[in-house]
């Protein structure tokens, strides 16, 4: 039988770990995912688990000493917030290009400056290029799947592709909420025993590992990423229909929530989306307007097709980012959601909307009147507010 | 129980030993940096499994280049600046796999970089892994500027030498700060074995500290003066030389701290004049000018306090 918990995101995410017993776990502290490395330090040292922590003096060490152990032929784990991220950028490279299955626990946090401790998405949406397997939770349950997802996607031969398992700090790393886990054995069983091929310590075979390579052979490392990701997309799904038939929890590129009359849709990523379902509830039984959602799980590899299939019907759309790029135009998934519109001939008007930078509160009335907004859209054919930051105080 | 480094030192017989830098790399003729390679992997002992590190740097671009390896043993790079924690994580996972019973054979984890990789920019992961305790040797091929880059200084270049960010010229005599000490910062991190070294005659030295590096148990750090004959400005026929007068001033000390016992390994029985050693290389030919007299006794006043100050440390 499952067990019926309440456990914040943070702990959830530790659990999942204590579950999983990795080889190796390097980690530095950083608000707001801090409690993970310590909770596991606590299993460590209650013999739960026989992870061997490395206590690293920086977010740079914590992901080369992954590095290291992931290419020694260890399961390696670690997990940041922010910041912290932004220390290991060059080392996210370095993982991805090095096709090692890294999983990162990171609980999103607003990048300096100034600074500032609470959610939004600058600091994963800073990494979406660095070949990173990108995969968001709205609540708590969602993190725990996910988390336990990747393992399997991450070490697939076809994809071996490190993971990041993002979650929106505080108000999910920090909630407590009603939780759903599974039984040990049954996650031993899904995530199984890591089995690499090539790595340091096989003694049957030397292998050298982070060349140099020049023009002549760079190219093709890059393709290589390419066809990982392009692999990563089947992965992704047959491990959430193997996770569905384990638990009944149904996973996609992305949640379709009330979308099958929607007229008016959402797109957002994310915890938020909590509260714009909630508005879509209010709306539907109070209006009857048709108003849905869609969102976004996965953003690396990114569903463009899939995504242009489902906002194929709908009239108008609002794509709301948590994160800036300082285009002076769209937001990260702004451009993406609208590339992928553009090429499929998508009809609906769309509108690009910031929110939530530094963890300001959206609340429902916002998201009604995002919806308000797109019936007008529809009507006259204009988008109402392009980029406004929504609550932003004037 | 005879250590490794007990044995009798027989030149002829460790030379003959098999190379695990395998010629054909393209470091420089007359480099130092593959000479302090070759000797601290001859260290290991036959049959000894390792995984060689290394940071971003001359030796790394010139000896792995893709799709060729001159190294016999496992070899992994990963940035300039994360040597020290890169190979903590190697030596993380042996311990953790070992105990888990997936591997059963024993390795040690040999890490090399630059003064670039090393006192500067891997300065802190070198500093972390030192602290944590992890068995592993970090060799600093210290070559005394950022060579892979062009002669850049560091802060272990000499003072008063011509590099491309320090270049002498009508106002200026070279680097202006003295060297750091890296060797005493890694040693005040009380780790079991911290050895400076450079070539000598037979090689003794260097291999006999690697040798001790390697098979004490638990983080170490080895200095080895490296000479580079493109930033020093050498003739490459001359390393020996150079390093030889190098030692014979005293501007580079044999030492090593073992447990915290300071041991000094080599004191010349002539000590040189500085100018000896400046003399040879194209770095230091402003301070030859007429109007530089004054600079040369200034460097001398820094080798003799600093050599007073080894010898006091010394037991």
């Amino acid at each position: 039988m499952a067990i019926r918990e309440r456990l914040s995101g943070n702990e959830a995410v530790a659990y999942a770990i204590k579950q999983i017993n990795p080889d190796v776990m390097p980690a530095f502290p950083i608000t707001p995912s801090t409690e993970i490395p310590q909770y596991v330090a606590n299993y460590i040292a209650n013999g739960e688990i026989d992870t061997e922590f490395i206590h690293v003096e920086s977010e740079h060490s914590a992901m080369s000493a992954t590095v290291g152990a992931s290419a020694a032929g260890a399961r390696a784990v670690t997990a940041t917030s922010s910041c912290g991220m932004a220390l290991m950028w060059e080392e996210l490279y370095v993982a991805a290009s090095n096709r090692l299955p890294i999983v990162l626990a990171l609980v999103n946090r607003a990048l300096s400056g100034p600074i500032n401790i609470n959610a939004d998405h600058s600091d994963s949406m800073g990494a979406r290029d660095s070949g990173w397997i990108q995969i968001y939770a709205e609540s708590n349950q969602e993190v725990y799947d996910n988390y336990i997802q990747a393992f399997p996607i991450a070490e697939n031969k076809n994809v071996h592709l490190p993971v990041m398992v993002c979650q929106d700090g505080f108000i999910t790393s920090h909630g407590v909420e009603n939780i759903m886990l599974i039984e040990d054995d049954k996650v031993k069983a899904f995530v199984g025993e890591y089995e690499p091929e090539h790595y340091l310590l096989n003694a049957d075979e030397r292998i050298a590992v982070g060349p140099y390579a020049v023009s002549n052979y760079y190219m093709e490392t890059k393709r290589g990423q390419r066809e990982a990701m392009l692999n990563a997309r089947e992965v992704i799904l047959e491990v959430a229909e193997k996770f569905e038939k384990m638990t009944g929890r149904k996973y996609g590129f992305f949640e379709e929530y009330r979308m099958e009359d929607a007229e008016y849709a959402v797109v957002i990523i994310g915890s938020a989306a909590g509260t714009c379902k909630a508005a879509i509830e209010h709306i539907r039984s109070t209006t009857g307007k048709k108003v849905g959602l869609i969102k976004i799980r996965v953003f690396r590899p990114f569903p463009e097709e899939e995504i242009a299939r489902a906002l194929a019907n709908v009239k108008a759309v609002a794509i709301m980012d948590r994160s800036e790029m300082f285009a002076g135009t769209s937001g990260p998934l702004g451009a993406e959601v609208r590339a992928a519109m553009y090429q499929a001939h998508a009809k609906a008007e769309v509108v690009n909307y910031f929110y939530g930078l530094g963890g300001r509160d959206i609340t429902v009335s916002d998201f009604e009147r995002v919806y308000e907004n797109l019936e007008k859209m529809a009507e006259t054919h204009t988008a109402i507010g392009m980029y406004d930051y929504i609550g932003l105080r004037q | 129980m005879e250590q490794v480094w007990e044995k009798a030192y027989d030149f002829k017989k460790v030379l003959s030993k098999p190379e695990r830098l395998a010629g054909g790399h393209r470091m420089c003729a007359g480099c130092g940096g593959t000479v302090t390679v070759r000797t601290v992997l001859r260290a290991l002992e036959e049959g000894d499994r390792a995984v060689i590190g290394n940071a971003t740097g001359c030796l790394e671009v010139s000896s792995f280049m893709y799709p060729y390896t001159a190294y016999e043993d496992s070899y992994i790079h990963n940035a300039f600046e994360n040597a020290g924690a890169t190979l903590s994580g190697v030596e993380t996972a042996y311990n953790v796999l070992k105990k888990k019973g997936k591997i059963k054979e024993n390795f040690k984890f040999i890490t090399f970089g630059g003064d670039g990789g090393t006192y500067d920019i891997g300065f802190q992961s070198l500093s972390g892994a030192m602290e944590r305790g992890h068995d592993m040797v970090y060799v600093c091929y210290d070559n005394g500027a950022y060579m892979n880059t062009g002669t850049q200084r560091s802060s272990a270049t000499p003072q008063y030498a011509d590099t491309t960010t320090t270049p002498a010229g009508k106002v200026s005599a070279g680097k202006v700060q003295v060297r750091k000490d890296l060797a005493a910062i890694i040693a005040e991190h009380h780790v079991p074995y911290v050895g400076q070294s450079t070539f000598t005659a037979n090689f003794k030295d260097l291999y006999t500290k690697a040798q001790k590096a390697i098979y004490t148990p638990g983080p170490a750090f080895l200095n080895v003066m490296s000479p580079c004959p493109r930033g020093w400005g050498y003739e490459p026929s001359e390393m020996m030389n150079i390093c030889k007068l190098a030692i014979d001033t005293c501007y580079w000390t044999m030492f090593e701290v073992i447990d915290g016992k300071w041991v000094l390994n080599y004191e010349p029985k002539n000590k040189l004049p500085i100018e000896d050693f400046l003399r040879p290389q194209r770095r230091f030919n402003h301070l030859f000018k007429k109007e530089n007299e004054e600079l040369i006794s200034l460097f001398q006043a820094e080798v003799d306090k600093r050599w007073e100050e080894l010898r006091n440390r010394c037991e």
